[in-house]
């Protein structure tokens, strides 16, 4: 497969990205550098394209309950103009993906899937649809902005008539963004700060683009790659399919029990969740800080001289000042203040069971 | 503004070596800083270690990735660079001054003429 390009490729050639291969799209991992980048977001505003992201719709009278049947939290929770933070299950409780599912009306959803997943997701829930519901893959058609930090919804309020005050955070609304209609506005993030991810009408992004960069230079807006969307999130301890997540993990395991309602009712991967927490869950994500090292994935987990677990994540965290990873451990290893050790490049790091997430934001 | 400086030879795996009498002031290169982006740990060597050319000798790690550096000459460790510790950055900023990593006597000062020139070493960045 030929590598992807969103519909602001261009301007990340033309901002200077340094761009990479991420999961088959050639996508901007920095512009300026890592950590002037991430502290941006913190500080000020930062301009990410997540137009790589993928978006499948649900319609007709049973869409509702072809969602409910799909992902482990529980849609009939939410209200119109609604957002939820979901995983989506196989047969075996590991994740197919993690989503975040909106809720336009009882007969319409929107779902949000991963980049790397958009054609495993949409097969997935096209051959798991015995309601019949109505689905669409709408993937091509939209581009997305994620706008980040304490100035987002300043920035935002420049370019739309929605009120973004009433947006609280996981809702949405529908309205026309620099003179751009059908845009898709979103209180949600992957960063822990405020912000919005703008769904866009793909062929309208020329005009977002220069819209956002000419309302946001009052504010300090910078563009932001993807290393610094993955420094921000691994601050939050917010997972990443393929690394912390997988088709072999359970949201158990991964510290997604709050969005597993197992008593909702029957869905795929409930049966071996119920077993799983009956029996007790082996081995849990944790989040860890390292000291002197920076742990990377597949980095073995030792505990008395014995591996015991693996990091999925880590980094130097720049707002915390501390390299952190996430991790999987035995559950018996997985308390605060664990003392652990973490194999890095043939030396032992010490490491501790730390609270997350690492970054609270102080607004 | 050279960011190849004329004074230094080169290996292909980007390390610059400054000879000054039998001592050899090794460090990474503006490419290799810049390819690296912002550095966050350095680990070097002991002082007293003996290092053998082409051999790793020391690591640098920035957010997305770490990199073995190899030693450009063979010798003894006599002197490592301190004063990065807590301020890393210091190769990004200055690679080929204060962002030196370590120091090395070498067995044989003549070794260092066998290394890339700053001509050369620019030809093998395109």
């Amino acid at each position: 497969m030929s590598i992807r390009r969103t519909p602001f490729h261009a301007f990340h050639k033309e901002a200077g990205a340094r761009m990479i291969d991420f999961g088959g799209w050639d996508m901007p991992v920095q512009y300026t550098g890592i950590i002037e980048e991430h502290l941006a977001t913190r500080a000020r505003v930062g301009l990410f394209d997540v137009s790589h992201m993928g978006e499948v719709r649900f319609r007709g009278p049973h869409a509702m309950a072809a969602v409910q049947h799909l992902v482990t939290n529980d849609v009939s929770k939410l209200a119109d103009g609604q957002a939820m933070y979901t995983a989506m299950c196989n047969e075996h409780g590991g994740i197919v993906d993690d989503l975040i599912v909106y809720r336009f009306g009882a007969e319409e959803i929107l779902i949000c899937v991963n980049a790397a997943n958009r054609a495993k997701d949409y097969a997935w829930m096209v051959s798991h649809n015995p309601f019949g519901a109505e689905i669409t893959n709408e993937s091509d058609q939209w581009g997305q902005l994620a706008i980040q930090g304490r100035h987002a919804e300043a920035l935002i309020q420049t370019l739309t008539p929605v009120k973004l005050a009433a947006i609280k955070n996981y809702w949405f609304a529908v309205g026309t963004v620099a003179g751009v209609e059908g845009c898709i506005l979103a209180r949600t993030g992957y960063t822990g700060e405020d912000g919005f991810e703008i769904f866009l009408p793909a062929g309208a992004a020329d005009i977002l683009w220069d819209a956002v960069h000419t309302a946001g230079a009052p504010f300090g807006l910078a563009n932001i790659g993807l290393g610094a969307r993955d420094t921000l999130r691994l601050e939050m301890k917010y997972s990443l399919y393929g690394n912390d997540i997988t088709d072999d993990t359970t949201p158990l395991e991964a510290g997604l029990g709050w969005v597993t309602k197992l008593e909702k009712g029957d869905f795929i991967g409930r049966d071996p969740l119920v077993k799983q927490r009956d029996a007790g869950v082996p081995r849990r994500l944790v989040g860890l800080v390292v000291d002197g090292r920076i742990a990377r994935p597949h980095n073995p987990i030792v505990s008395d001289g014995v591996v015991v677990g693996e990091v999925t994540s880590g980094s130097r965290g720049p707002s915390i000042e501390q390299n952190v990873a996430i991790a999987y451990v035995p559950t018996n290893l997985a308390k605060l203040g664990t003392k652990l050790q973490v194999d890095v490049r043939g030396k032992l790091a010490d490491a501790t069971v730390s609270k997350t997430p690492f970054y609270t934001r102080p607004y | 503004m050279s960011s190849i400086p004329e004074n230094l030879r080169y290996t292909e795996s980007h390390e610059w070596v400054l000879l000054e009498g039998d001592i050899a002031t090794v460090g990474i290169t503006h490419h290799a800083q810049d390819a690296l982006g912002d550095i966050v740990h350095v680990e070097l060597p002991a002082i007293g270690k003996a290092v053998k050319k082409g051999a790793g000798a020391a690591e640098v790690e920035s957010v997305k990735a770490v990199s073995d550096i190899y030693a450009p000459v063979t010798g003894t460790v006599v002197d490592v660079n301190g004063a990065l510790d807590g301020n890393e950055s210091v190769v990004n900023q200055d690679p080929h001054g204060a962002g030196w990593l370590f120091k090395v006597k070498v067995a044989d000062p003549a070794e260092v003429a066998t290394l890339l020139d700053a001509a050369a070493y620019a030809a093998t960045l395109h």
